[in-house]
């Protein structure tokens, strides 16, 4: 059986980790290398960095960032945060990403999710989704949730799929740095349409929030950034109370 | 010195990182004169099967990697891997390089039963038997993986399965020619423990 994926998320922004509570209120955490390796060595499954650097220095900056941890950290590694075109792929992937996780890129241009797909495989290509409920609809919002697009999440999520995201990750605004559990609701609505592999984000503030989250979802991972950032929750501690409660977890 | 083949087919970079870690020399390349000066070569790869194929006849390195099998040690990674098979069944019908007896189909049987697919994420070994490449990891080790298709028939060779609605071969292994499955670069110390072997061989 599959294990079920412990995911931190780190932002970068110039070099630096940051992380922001609903989206606002950056604070620099540590360097995005030195804490990926910690992360990696303490039973994290996985890893995704979100560049938010807006300048093309600071790009070059995070390109530099993510090489050195791809010389250290041998665990797979997600890169998201301003992909917008097939070059933006060749890019991450030639520092050494394992997969990319597009968002309002694939917004913009419907097509770049199966260009994606087609030129370096599905399994790369990840469909990252800002949801929040407008009047009581799972609304796609896109620009690190700013502009709020109208469409429907269930429905762009399972374009997604069907044109070949290789994984999903759905990120609740309603529940994002709220602490208070992932978005179950949402979670069970995007697993009922799609065949892949999705991984949970938005509202993990202690253990029993995982738990919850993979008892009564099909979700594949669990994504969390300040919850592992200021150590309210460790890797080892999570994955124990997995085992507990009858969840797969690597060891 | 371990020849990384580069046919234009995958990522290299931890790979190579991953040698380097663990203090041995690696060439990248596509020149099957340079990689011949080798005494390990590994055939790494991700995409489609039949691309790949192409692509190795295209660099000829097809008979070059055949070749080099007889006499010093291969490993094939993920496609890779299923490139050492005799066929594969991923759109259409392809030769392999016919290195292993067996064969390349789809996982799509194992969504009936509620998987999903690719087979994407972290899965615990089941040792079939002793051998060389798995010498330094245990029985329920996790490795990463990440496939759509898995090679069957291939009871000759089979070292470690895991469990997805099913076996999935896992590890393989017969005389020279190893492969695996996951990808040993991407997972973690028990990963790097694979690769170790390797260089150990």
């Amino acid at each position: 059986m599959l294990a079920k994926r412990i995911i931190p998320c780190l932002d970068v922004k110039n070099g630096r980790v940051v992380k922001g509570v609903n989206f606002s209120g950056l604070k620099d955490v540590s360097d995005p290398v030195e804490l990926a390796d910690a992360y990696s060595r303490d039973g994290a499954d996985e890893l995704v960095f979100y560049d938010i650097t807006a300048s093309s220095d600071g790009r070059k900056i995070f390109a530099d960032v993510l090489r050195r941890t791809a010389e250290r950290v041998f665990i797979p590694l997600t890169v998201g945060g301003g992909i917008n075109g097939l070059d933006d792929f060749g890019v991450v992937l030639d520092s050494g990403a394992d997969k990319v996780s597009v968002n309002s890129g694939a917004i913009a241009d419907r097509s770049l999710i199966s260009r994606a797909a087609k030129k370096y495989g599905d399994q790369c290509v990840v469909l990252s989704v800002d949801v929040k409920r407008v009047n009581g609809e799972f609304t796609v919002f896109s620009h690190g949730g700013r502009i709020n697009t109208g469409m429907n999440a269930v429905q762009w999520i399972k374009f997604g799929a069907d044109n070949g995201a290789g994984e999903i990750v759905v990120n609740s605004m309603d529940t994002d740095g709220v602490k208070n559990g992932f978005d179950t609701e949402l979670l069970k609505a995007v697993t009922a349409v799609v065949n892949v592999p999705v991984v949970a984000s938005g509202g993990a503030g202690c253990i029993a929030h995982f738990i919850e989250l993979f008892k009564s979802v099909n979700a594949d991972a669990a994504l969390g950034a300040s919850v592992f950032h200021y150590g309210e929750v460790s890797f080892a501690e999570l994955k124990r109370a997995m085992r507990e409660n009858g969840i797969q977890a690597r060891s | 010195m371990i020849g990384i083949v580069d046919y234009g087919c995958g990522n290299l970079f931890s790979l190579k990182s991953s040698f380097a870690r663990l203090g041995a020399a690696t060439v990248v390349s596509g020149d099957a004169r340079e990689l011949g000066k080798c005494d390990r070569i590994v055939l790494p790869g991700v995409g489609a099967f039949a691309d790949a194929v192409q692509k190795l006849i295209a660099c000829g390195l097809d008979k070059a990697v055949v070749r080099m099998s007889k006499h010093i040690p291969l490993l094939g990674i993920c496609l890779g891997m299923q490139l050492l098979f005799e066929k594969s069944f991923e759109y259409g019908e392809h030769a392999g390089l016919g290195l292993l007896e067996g064969s390349v189909v789809t996982l799509k049987d194992r969504v009936d039963k509620g998987y999903k697919i690719p087979q994407m994420g972290w899965n615990a070994l089941a040792i079939v038997r002793k051998n060389r490449l798995l010498a330094r990891v245990k029985d329920g080790d996790h490795m990463y993986f990440v496939h759509s298709y898995h090679a069957v028939d291939c009871r000759d060779s089979v070292t470690a399965v895991v469990d997805y609605g099913g076996d999935v071969t896992a590890a393989v292994e017969r005389g020279n020619v190893f492969g695996t499955q996951f990808h040993p670069e991407k997972s973690g110390d028990s990963g790097l423990a694979v690769l170790k072997a390797f260089t150990e061989l």
